[in-house]
C-alpha cells in the first residue's frame, strides 16, 4: 500500500514537464521563423503527447483507489489517475470499466456492502466529472465478502477498504 | 473454563466436498448444572446400532450448559426401566436426574420407550414413547432431549432444529463458497450452493422450508429463494446495484430486502408471489438490515442517517422511523427475539463489535460476548441462545451464547464459518 501511494505521488508532479515545453514552442512561432520551425513545433508536439501517454499509461496501471475507514472520500493522492483513466475512457467510448467496492471486516456485512457500493459510486462520480460516459460505467460491492488479503489488524485493513478498477 | 470438548465426526459421502469437523467447545455460564444420568439405552435388534442413543442425549444436554451428565463408567447400575431402578444407588452418587430408556418394536415399527426420574424424590416425571422415524436414531435422541429440556427448564428444546452457515475456503483469490445446512450438533452438514463468488445473508422462511440468501454472478449480486428438501432455486430479484438482506415477513409472503437500483440503498418489500416492490425508506443515507416483528407491524433496520449506523425502526406501513439506539459507537443488524420483547444486534464500542440485545421496551442494552469482531446474530427459536460468527485462532467460527444465563460454546473448523442463521422449529 505505502509503494503504491509513493509511486501515485510520484507521477503526480510530473505533467508540469510538457507545459513548460509547450510555452517555447509557442515561443518558436512568435520569433515568425519558418519551416524547420513548423517540423521542430511539431516534433514538440508529438513528443509532448508521447509523453503523456507514457505517463497516462503508467497512472493507468494503477487500479485500486484506497480509502479511510468508513469513509468514501476520494483521497487527493488519486486525483492523476482517475484523471488518466478517465481520459482514457473518453477516448475510447467503447471501452466498458467496472468499479467494484470494497470494505475492511469490521462491521456487518450488509452494511459493509453498502459502504463498499458507496465507495464505488464516489470513484464512478469521479469518473464522469471527468468525461467517461454513464454507459461506460458500472458499480458492484462486494463488501467485506472479497478481501483483498486475508487477515486482521491495521495493515489488512487499509489494504482491503478499496475500489478496484476492473476493465472489462 | 471448558467443561466439555466434543468432536463431532460429520458424515462423509458427498461428492467433491472436505467437509471438515466442527468442535464444540462451552464456556461460562453461572449457572450451577444439573447432574443428569443417562444410562445407556437398551438396544437389542437396534435398526441403527451406529447411533449410541444416551450418548446423543447426553450431548445435546451438556450443551445447553445447564446439565453436566453423570460419567457413564461411573455408574453402578445400568436399569434400562423404571422397576430396575435403585434410587439409593444414585442418591449415593450425587444424580439429581436419571433417564433410562429401551429400543423395542411396538405393531411392527420400531419405538424408543423412556422415562426421565426425580431420584432424590424417587419419582417419575416424564414417560414417553418416541417413534423412530426414516431419519434415524439419533432424531428420536433429540426428541427425547426436547422433551427433557423442556419439563426441566419450562422452555422448548431446540435439539431438533437446524442451523445454515456459510463457509469460505481455499486461498484469497481463489476462494470457495458454500452455503450449508448441518444439525443444531454440527452433525450431518450438507451442501445447499457452491460457488466461487461470495454468498451471503442465508435466512429462513417461517416454515422452516425455504431459504432466501444472496448470490454474486459477474458482478451481479441477485436474491434467491432455494427450497431446502428439494434443492430447487429460484431468483428473485437481480436489479442493477445491491440486491442484499432479505428477511421474510412473519406470513413467509413478503421479504424486506435491501436494493439500490433507484440511487442508493433502501429497504423494500417484495411479494414473493408477483414480484411486486414497495419502497419502505426515502433517504440519502444507507439503510439495509431490515428485520420484521413477529406480528408483522414493524421493521427495525440499520442507517447511518444520523453518521454513524444505529438501529430504527418503522411501520410496515411507512411513516418516520424512530432511531431505537444510542449507546456505542454504531449499532447494527437487529433482529427480533421470538417473543417480540428482544432485538439482538451487534454493537459497537471502544472494545470492539459484540453481540448484545436490547429491550424492546426499555431500550436496555445487555452486552453477551466479548468481540472482538462478533456479528450476524441470529435468535434459536426458543428464544433461549443466540448463534454468531467470531473471530477465532482457526478464522470465523461459530458461536452461541445463552441470553439469560451467558453459557457460551464455540463450533469452529478449518477455514471461515459465518453468517449462521438459526432454523424455526422442525414441526
Amino acid at each position: 500500500m505505502a509503494g503504491a501511494v509513493a509511486l501515485v505521488a510520484a507521477c503526480s508532479s510530473t505533467p508540469e514537464q510538457p507545459v513548460v515545453d509547450d510555452a517555447s514552442a509557442a515561443q518558436d512561432t512568435d520569433g515568425g521563423l519558418s519551416g524547420s520551425a513548423v517540423d521542430s513545433r511539431e516534433l514538440a508536439r508529438a513528443r509532448e503527447m508521447e509523453q503523456r501517454a507514457q505517463q497516462d499509461a503508467a497512472l493507468r496501471r494503477q487500479l485500486t483507489v484506497y480509502f479511510d475507514f468508513d469513509s468514501s472520500q476520494i483521497r487527493d493522492e488519486y486525483t492523476a489517475m482517475l484523471d488518466a483513466h478517465a481520459r482514457y475512457l473518453r477516448d475510447n467510448p467503447n471501452v466498458r470499466l467496472r468499479l467494484e467496492g470494497h470494505t475492511d471486516e469490521r462491521g456487518t456485512r450488509e452494511y459493509n456492502i453498502a459502504l463498499g457500493e458507496r465507495r464505488g459510486e464516489a470513484v464512478r462520480r469521479a469518473l464522469l466529472l471527468r468525461g467517461a460516459t454513464r454507459g461506460q460505467l458500472s458499480v458492484v460491492s462486494y463488501g467485506e465478502e472479497r478481501p483483498a488479503v486475508l487477515g486482521s489488524g491495521e495493515e489488512a485493513w487499509a489494504r482491503n477498504r478499496r475500489v478496484g478498477l476492473v476493465y472489462q | 473454563m471448558i467443561i466439555r470438548k466434543l468432536l463431532f465426526a460429520f458424515l462423509l459421502g458427498l461428492p467433491g466436498l472436505s467437509l471438515a469437523d466442527l468442535e464444540i467447545t462451552i464456556t461460562g455460564g453461572q449457572v450451577q448444572p444439573v447432574s443428569i444420568g443417562i444410562v445407556p439405552f437398551a438396544t437389542a435388534g437396534s435398526p441403527d446400532s451406529s447411533t449410541d442413543i444416551a450418548r446423543v442425549i447426553e450431548a445435546d444436554l451438556a450443551r445447553s450448559g445447564l446439565f453436566s451428565p453423570f460419567p457413564r463408567q461411573d455408574m453402578i447400575e445400568r436399569p434400562s426401566q423404571e422397576s430396575e431402578v435403585r434410587y439409593e444407588n444414585w442418591r449415593a452418587l450425587g444424580v439429581e436426574q436419571l433417564v433410562v430408556g429401551a429400543l423395542r418394536q411396538s405393531e411392527g415399527r420400531w419405538v424408543v420407550d423412556f422415562r426421565l426420574l426425580d431420584a432424590p424424590r424417587g419419582q417419575q416425571m416424564l414417560a414417553y414413547e418416541i417413534p423412530v422415524s426414516s431419519a434415524g436414531l439419533r432424531y428420536a435422541g433429540h426428541q427425547i432431549s426436547d422433551l427433557i429440556y423442556q419439563k426441566l427448564t419450562g422452555h422448548r428444546g431446540v435439539f431438533n432444529t437446524r442451523i445454515a452457515y456459510v463457509t469460505a475456503s481455499g486461498p484469497v483469490d481463489n476462494r470457495v463458497f458454500q452455503l450449508m445446512i448441518a444439525d443444531a450438533d454440527g452433525f450431518d452438514p450438507k451442501q445447499l450452493v457452491r460457488s466461487t463468488e461470495p454468498l451471503m445473508s442465508p435466512t429462513w422462511s417461517p416454515d422452516g422450508r425455504q431459504m432466501a440468501f444472496v448470490a454474486f454472478e459477474n458482478g451481479q449480486s441477485a436474491i434467491y429463494l432455494q427450497t431446502v428438501a428439494t434443492g430447487v432455486v429460484r431468483k428473485l430479484t437481480d436489479k442493477p446495484g445491491i440486491n442484499g438482506a432479505p428477511a421474510f415477513s412473519p406470513d413467509g409472503r413478503k421479504l424486506a430486502v435491501t436494493l439500490s437500483y433507484e440511487g442508493n440503498p433502501e429497504i423494500y418489500l417484495l411479494d414473493i408471489a408477483t414480484g411486486a416492490l414497495n419502497r419502505l425508506t426515502r433517504d440519502p443515507a444507507i439503510d439495509t438490515e431490515p428485520a420484521f416483528s413477529p406480528d408483522g407491524r414493524h421493521i427495525v433496520f440499520t442507517s447511518d442517517r444520523a453518521g454513524r449506523a444505529q438501529l430504527y425502526r418503522m411501520s410496515i406501513n411507512g411513516g418516520d422511523p424512530e432511531r431505537l439506539s444510542f449507546e456505542g459507537r454504531s449499532n447494527a443488524r437487529a433482529s427480533y427475539s421470538p417473543d417480540g420483547k428482544t432485538l439482538a444486534l451487534v454493537h459497537q464500542d471502544e472494545r470492539g463489535f459484540r453481540i448484545a440485545t436490547m429491550d424492546v421496551k426499555t431500550r436496555q442494552l445487555q452486552v453477551l460476548s466479548n468481540g472482538p469482531l462478533d456479528e450476524s446474530p441470529s435468535f434459536a427459536p426458543n428464544g433461549v441462545a443466540i448463534i454468531y460468527a467470531a473471530k477465532g485462532a482457526r478464522g470465523a467460527e461459530l458461536a452461541t451464547v445463552t441470553t439469560d444465563t451467558g453459557i457460551r460454546q464455540r463450533l469452529s473448523q478449518a477455514g471461515d464459518v459465518r453468517e449462521p442463521a438459526w432454523s424455526p422449529f422442525h414441526n
